[in-house]
């Protein structure tokens, strides 16, 4: 842990005025950050179709998606690292798609690193700063501090071909933090560690976001690092902002199916559906279900009858030992996957495969049919065709 | 079991036996052969056996001989001007080009054309440039005006002349080796520096050439050990001349067991030039060798770290 002394006046706040790179007008706030219409293509290929993104200064936004959806090219726009095909970028109303990195003031994490493998670490941590002819003995003081805060104080002298992943990692963070930019920009940043280092840099990075006043934008694949470290969240796919707002927000209300499928662990489990009305009740019928939606669902749902749905259980939304009723489910049991407090059940529904969340003392044995009730006002009803959630 | 042993003991050497056979005849061998031949006072005409051996004469007496002091200084000189101005001018194309433009690529064979070209083509080739008259480059001045150049008459300028045709032979080899450098360079620490303020001047001075470096010392000493052995290209321009201002050291070599017949001298000199070469190639591989017990210390390091 190498937050868990003062942290407060250490990284940013302390900064000698002339070292930064700050032009006068962000010296005391931190920039909102504007993407307007900003596309790119290489030749014929659009990796990114026009998008509209705005962040709030001081925000930690996570942009989120499978590999491919253009998030880490939003992120390389942002850096100046990759050259717009249209639109323009503001900080605050300034408009700096044409500035190159330098002048943008914003350091990043790469997710390989990117050391200088011929530096040492002090080197290393102090390139910007030597850049800017900085004094010697103030280079000296920021890097060891900010060292020290990482604990990295005693790898000064070593080359980074000396050090294991994760110490590389916590040289990547400090080399951004001895910056002292406005905006902190990580490239899935964590990708490279194993799990339980991941796991350990994840929440040492929450509470750096919770100490440093920053903007900070963050890359991710994992919807884990997404939802644990996003003040605000923005999934992404194919080139497309699915939807943008805190991780509640997204938990409780995606917009679509993709969002709905991608946060949340376990992931969400579809069934299709039809739309049916029987003796004034809805249900949503499939092969091998059918199930009783709540009348505030229902109420929703009555403008669609006898339309094609999904229906979007989370693994959670299941209980166990239920009576028979029109919102239980029943499913062959295929694997049970025992975690220790709880177990992931893979049952399967017709041709569907079905995470179910069980809070068990005991592992629960393969095979056979259980029945499983559904708390069935946690059910989200998804158009088939578009996805949209209804 | 002893037998069976003992087959098992032998396989190796029997499997390195024909290749250690033909090291022993194609190099050994003939070495042995120009070691021998130094300390004689041999005549073509003559059969080594009946030669007469006369020590370590041929060594001393080189040792004094003006001409070949001259020769070794015009070959280090040589060495020296041409390995100079092939690292700056390659190493510097390769910066400039090492970029994605269209038509990059076929420049890029172009210009590693002239390394395919054999050494006594590129000679035949400048040596009709460096035409007194009819040449292309004296005709040129001629039409412009100028005085002609007497490109191979004069001891200055055949020298000029010699280095102008071994850099255009050789800075493609640096070229290549120094843009396959960049090429592999980490890409995203290059992009680390550029958000940390880099310029691209300083890029290349912080991070491309000093990553470079291990390449850029091979290819160096590589051209170097090339630059002390080059022959065709001298002979069949100036043949040494005029006077000895491009008589370099292998050229004065052949040129003793040829023309002066004195293949006991020829061998002794070759000798020194056989020194001079050992000594650069062992710098090479401690170099090397250097290089990759760094890497080892360093990856050892990073497991205990």
């Amino acid at each position: 842990m190498f937050f868990e002394f003062s942290f407060e006046p250490v990284v940013c706040v302390g900064s000698v005025k002339g070292v930064t790179a700050a032009p006068d007008d962000w010296e005391d706030t931190l920039p909102t950050i504007r993407l307007e219409q900003v596309e790119k293509s290489y030749g014929a290929v659009r990796v990114l179709p026009p998008l509209d993104l705005t962040m709030d200064d001081g925000e930690f936004t996570v942009l989120v998606g499978p590999s491919g959806c253009g998030k880490s090219t939003t992120l390389r726009i942002l850096a100046g690292l990759e050259d717009l095909s249209g639109g323009e970028v503001y900080f605050d109303e300034k408009p700096i798609g044409h500035l190159p990195p330098k002048q943008r003031d914003l350091a990043m994490v790469f997710q390989d690193y990117a050391l200088y493998p011929h530096m040492n670490i002090a080197r290393n941590m102090s390139f910007a700063l030597r850049l800017k002819r900085a004094p010697a003995s103030e280079i000296d003081e920021k890097v060891k501090r900010v060292a020290n805060m990482l604990n990295i104080g005693h790898l000064l002298d070593r080359k980074p071909a000396e050090l294991s992943g994760g110490q590389r990692q916590r040289v990547a963070m400090g080399r951004a933090l001895v910056r002292d930019a406005s905006t902190f920009l990580f490239d899935e940043p964590l990708s490279n560690l194993d799990a339980k280092l991941r796991a350990k840099m994840r929440t040492e990075l929450a509470e750096m976001r919770d100490t440093l006043d920053k903007n900070m934008i963050y890359v991710t694949h994992d919807q884990i690092e997404a939802m644990t470290l996003g003040d605000r969240i923005v999934v992404m796919s194919e080139g497309l902002i699915q939807q943008q707002g805190t991780p509640e927000e997204l938990f409780k209300t995606p917009v679509n199916r993709f969002v709905a499928g991608f946060i949340g662990s376990p992931t969400m489990n579809f069934l299709d559906g039809t739309i049916i009305t029987e003796k004034s009740k809805t249900f949503v019928q499939g092969e091998g279900f059918k199930i009783a939606l709540p009348a505030a669902t229902a109420r929703i749902l009555e403008s669609h009858a006898s339309r094609d749905v999904t229906l979007g259980i989370r693994p959670s939304s299941f209980t166990t030992k239920p009576a028979k009723s029109d919102a239980t489910i029943d499913l062959r049991l295929v694997v049970s996957e025992y975690l220790g407090a709880q177990s992931t059940l893979v049952t399967r529904c017709g041709d569907s495969d079905i995470l179910v969340e069980h809070e068990s003392a005991s592992p629960v044995k393969s095979g056979g049919m259980l029945t499983f009730g559904i708390r069935t006002n946690e059910i989200m009803v998804f158009d088939k065709t578009t996805g949209l959630r209804l | 079991m002893t037998s069976v042993s003992r087959i098992n003991r032998l396989t190796p050497y029997m499997f390195l036996a024909p290749a250690v056979v033909l090291l022993v005849v194609a190099l050994l061998y003939p070495i042995g052969y120009m070691i021998y031949a130094s300390f004689l006072d041999w005549r073509p005409s003559q059969y080594i056996g009946e030669a007469e051996f006369v020590g370590l004469r041929n060594y001393i007496n080189l040792w004094n001989d003006e001409a070949f002091r001259e020769s070794f200084g015009v070959t280090l000189k040589f060495a020296a001007v041409v390995v100079t101005l092939e690292m700056f001018i390659g190493v510097g194309l390769a910066l400039l080009l090492d970029r994605n433009l269209r038509g990059m690529a076929a420049l890029r064979t172009i210009f590693i054309l002239p390394m395919m070209i054999a050494p006594i083509v590129v000679g035949l080739m400048w040596r009709y440039m460096y035409h007194p008259t009819v040449g292309i480059f004296n005709r040129t001045l001629k039409d412009w005006g100028f005085e002609p150049i007497p490109w191979l008459s004069d001891g200055t300028w055949s020298f000029v002349a010699v280095i102008i045709a071994d850099v255009w032979q050789w800075t493609p080899f640096i070229f290549i080796l120094s843009l396959a450098a960049l090429q592999s360079l980490p890409q995203s620490a290059l992009e680390a520096a550029e958000i940390d303020g880099a310029t691209d001047w300083q890029k290349v001075w912080h991070i491309k050439l000093p990553l470079m470096m291990p390449v850029l010392i091979v290819a160096l000493l590589l051209r170097l050990i090339d630059a002390f052995k080059v022959l065709e290209v001298i002979l069949v321009m100036t043949n040494g001349g005029p006077g000895l201002s491009t008589e370099i050291l292998s050229l004065r070599i052949y040129r003793t067991a040829q023309e002066f017949q004195e293949l006991g001298v020829a061998a002794a000199m070759s000798n020194y030039l056989l020194i001079l070469l050992i000594i650069l190639t062992t710098i090479m591989f401690l170099y090397n060798k250097g290089a990759e017990n760094r890497a080892e210390r360093l990856r050892a390091a990073a497991q205990e770290a």
